[in-house]
């Protein structure tokens, strides 16, 4: 029996010393704040492309560059991929980016990249109004975001404060109106029993199921659903002209200084970039792509109607993320 | 056996290491939560201690506890008592149906729910049948209640079976009424039972992450989620953990102190009679009636919709669930392995020499089955980030954390195994010159096997369905089924969860069986 007792210590033994050793060399660790059901996919296809071992950590991108700036020189982050260009710019701020090499950013024109060419954009995406099409009059739609901390609205909104592009969305408020009339919309907006949702999908799940009849979310999630059910019973569309509420933002990506895979990091963003990977952003997940080689799918608002309504703000003026994650805990949003 | 002797068996390695690597797994990282908790600025700390936000998630935390508890006393007791006291038929067909549910975790129970109802949900998509989206306060209350009621039906049922008749007989000769011998006479002697089963389920309320999350019902352990998810910030995310620690405590400390005191069994001469079931009369109607609903609305519900989702399942999700039973697997069945080499020389220790220090060593491994997952992966992180980064992230430390987590429920079958193995045997082949080792292997380890087996399975099978700790600890990329649910859930893609939910509704039918199993054998005994 004694046997028996070695055997088993020793499978177990086995198993914790197999389990304790680092990630092997050869592996590309991406920290995604997007969601695995958008951008698996590509992924999946760079891994059989390249049979290179990729392995992905998905989180909210709030999460994941707070963790980034905490793991520091020890993270085994070879690449940072955000929902938004804050995030990005936050990890930049904390000296954890690599540069970029000029053949990279010469891939996509300058709005599209950070000024310091420590990230780009893989997408682009607007922020919208989400209604629903069976207890909202389209005639009647409000006007600005700020119109929705109104009674006619009260618990009738829903939104994700834990979201990357949320709060990169506050950010961008607080940049346009100021931290106090931010602070104030918010309150108003929580006062007005306001719905926290966890994220995009669950907001526009929420409309559909009658629980709520308007949303905040990122543009492409609804045509997602469509293309499912053509019928399904939402509709989305932008506030009046240069309304803080119509936010157009990036999904980016960036090496990690750390990371001692550069070369294997920059030919994924490479890929990222290329018109393969941009159609599939286009036609899959229904963003904006990045490079001019590829069209936004037909479903979507032109891109130049987008630029005449968006309000003008700076991407790289949204990496003050921190500022806005002490604003939502002081409102108490989280 | 005398005290030196006493202390130099506890000190032999085989005994000492497991106990250290116990107490030390378990100590250590609370210890490290306390320390990251009171590491901030004394103003910073009553800040974000005396919150107005702090006082309504312990507001809604109670409501929910006690909300649970009374819907699921309003569905175990008479479930309970139908299938025990009365002539109702298929009693134990309906037994099963009592414990059933346990299959269906709370978030599975969660999604259920969230993918049925609304007006997109199924049943309005199928049926044309719209009932509001169930949620918040409503949602969390009624899939916690439908998944963890059975803790209570079995603790009752096993006291309604083990009732002594005569008191109640006794009771009507003097005059008692039915409902005043319901009251005071079947009552009392039922309290510990409930409290039994109300501790399980409040230390699962409390613990719970995934259905409150997905309900968005902010309780402690949901806004512990948000401060972990949302902004990674440590030390209010610790004093959450603190603070939710603090209120499992004072749980575990009130039930302590109700059933101080009681004495129930029989101290005269004379047999326990066996009861004679009450006849339903009008009444059968409503139970069947009440039975069924039962059925329908905790398992009936979750199989035909995970079933239904199972056909909107795109293809080529085999590849991703083999991927997440191997998860599942390569985590928990060395958690499970680890558990019990863990729990075999503390039982034994508890067993065979009961002393104070050993009987609280015994409280260790239910401690850490007590701390709020939440809290206890977030200790976990904090003391692997601090003291020892390269197990950071690592699926060592996962497993670990499941072992120490789940203990205690391999310490249950193990200990009754060893009470039956007679100690004789061992003290024998001691005698014949065989080491303390090699005796209890050769003498006492082939009488374990069984609860060995038990312990192993209950531990793996708890493992494999576990969320908050594994979501928390997993290394890079590592996804098990229950995080596939939970992530697909919470993005409302229903239709990919499906295949993960009913891999893991499989695997905790078979903890169901292996439950009833266990507890039919202890009934023979």
């Amino acid at each position: 029996m004694n046997r028996v007792f070695i055997s088993v210590t020793s499978v177990v033994l086995a198993f914790l010393l197999g389990a304790c050793g680092s990630p092997e060399p050869e592996t590309i660790v991406i920290y995604s704040g997007r969601s695995e059901s958008l951008v698996e996919p590509i992924i999946d296809q760079y891994r059989q492309r390249t049979n290179l071992d990729i392995s992905v950590r998905y989180g909210d991108t709030a999460q994941l560059a707070v963790a980034l700036a905490e793991e520091g020189e020890q993270t085994d982050a070879d690449l940072f991929w955000a929902q938004d260009a804050g995030a990005l710019g936050a990890v930049h701020e904390a000296g954890l980016l690599a540069d970029l090499p000029d053949s990279l950013l010469a891939l996509i024109p300058d709005h599209f990249r950070s000024v310091n060419g420590t990230w780009v954009a893989t997408s682009g995406r607007a922020r919208t109004l989400a209604y629903s099409t069976q207890r909202v009059d389209a005639t009647m739609l409000p006007e600005s975001i700020f119109d929705l901390a109104d009674e006619a609205y009260s618990g009738r909104v829903g939104w994700a404060p834990t979201n990357g592009s949320f709060q990169a969305h506050v950010t961008a408020i607080r940049a346009l109106v100021g931290n106090d009339e931010t602070r104030s919309w918010l309150q108003a907006m929580r006062e007005n029993g306001t719905k926290s949702y966890r994220n995009n999908t669950a907001i526009v799940q929420a409309i559909a199921d009658g629980e709520i009849d308007f949303g905040l979310p990122n543009h492409y999630y609804l045509y997602r659903f469509k293309s499912e059910d053509p019928d399904f019973p939402v509709a989305q569309t932008f506030f009046g002209a240069s309304d803080p509420g119509n936010l157009i933002n990036v999904a980016g990506i960036g090496v990690l200084g750390p990371s001692d895979q550069y070369d294997a990091a920059i030919g994924l963003i490479d890929f990222l970039l290329s018109a393969d990977a941009q159609q599939y952003f286009a036609q899959e997940t229904y963003e904006y792509p990045v490079i001019d080689a590829v069209d936004p799918s037909v479903a979507l608002p032109a891109m130049g109607r987008l630029d005449t309504i968006a309000p003008n703000v700076d991407l790289d003026a949204l990496d003050d993320l921190e500022s806005t994650l002490v604003l939502l805990r002081e409102v108490g949003m989280l | 056996m005398n005290a030196l002797t006493h202390r130099k068996r506890f000190l032999r390695w085989y005994f000492l290491l497991p106990v250290l690597f116990v107490v030390g797994g378990v100590v250590v990282p609370v210890s490290y939560l306390i320390l990251r908790a009171f590491q901030a600025d004394a103003d910073v700390v009553v800040d974000l201690v005396f919150r107005m936000r702090n006082l309504r998630l312990l507001a809604n935390t109670f409501l929910l506890t006690a909300g649970v508890l009374a819907l699921g006393s309003a569905i175990a007791l008479p479930l309970a008592w139908l299938t025990t006291r009365t002539d109702i038929r298929f009693p134990r067909a309906f037994t099963l149906l009592g414990v059933l549910p346990l299959a269906v975790p709370g978030y599975v129970m969660a999604y259920v729910l969230l993918a049925t109802t609304g007006q997109y949900g199924t049943l309005a998509r199928l049926f044309g049948l719209e009932i509001p989206r169930i949620s918040g306060y409503g949602g969390a209350l009624l899939a916690l209640s439908l998944s963890t009621f059975p803790y209570l039906f079995l603790n009752l049922r096993t006291a309604l079976l083990g009732l002594d008749r005569s008191l109640e007989e006794t009771a009507r000769s003097l005059g008692y009424g039915p409902r005043r011998v319901l009251l005071r006479v079947i009552g009392p002697q039922l309290r510990p039972a409930f409290s039994a089963g109300a501790l399980l389920v409040g230390l699962h309320v409390l613990g719970d992450f995934g259905v409150v999350s997905l309900m968005r019902f902010e309780t402690f352990s949901y806004a512990l989620y948000l401060q972990y998810s949302a902004s990674f910030d440590r030390i209010y995310a610790a004093w959450l953990a603190l603070m939710l620690l603090g209120l499992t405590g004072t749980v575990l400390l009130l039930e302590a102190r109700l059933l101080r005191g009681l004495l129930l069994h029989r101290t005269g001469a004379g047999v326990a009679r066996r009861t004679v079931p009450a006849r339903l009369g009008p009444w059968k109607l409503p139970a069947y009636a009440f039975l069924l609903i039962v059925a329908a609305s905790s398992v009936g519900i979750s199989v035909t919709t995970v079933a239904y989702w199972m056909g909107e399942t795109a293809s080529g999700l085999w590849a991703d669930l083999a991927r997440a039973l191997w998860a599942s697997f390569s985590a928990s069945a060395p958690a499970a392995l680890l558990a019990a080499t863990l729990a075999l020389p503390i039982a034994y220790l508890a067993v065979r020499e009961p002393s104070r220090s050993t009987r609280a060593l015994e409280r260790l491994a239910y401690f850490g089955y007590a701390t709020p997952p939440l809290a206890f992966a977030l200790a976990f992180i904090f003391f692997s980030l601090q003291s020892m980064p390269w197990a950071y992230q690592t699926l060592g430390l996962l497993i670990c954390a499941y072992a120490l987590h789940f203990m205690a429920e391999a310490m249950g079958p193990l200990r009754s195994a060893l009470y039956q193995a007679p100690p004789s045997v061992e003290e024998a082949a001691r005698t014949l010159g065989r080491s303390p080792m090699r005796a209890f292997f050769e003498a006492t380890f082939p009488l374990l096997r069984r609860g060995l087996f038990v312990s192993i399975a209950f531990v793996f099978l708890s493992a494999m369905k576990e969320l908050p700790i594994t979501f928390l600890l997993s290394p890079i990329g590592f996804e098990t089924l229950a995080v596939k649910v939970w992530g697909y859930t919470s993005e409302a893609l229903f239709g990919a969860a499906a295949p993960f939910a009913l891999a893991i509704m499989l695997f905790s039918s078979l903890f169901v069986g292996l439950l009833l199993m266990q507890g039919n054998a202890e009934r023979d005994r």
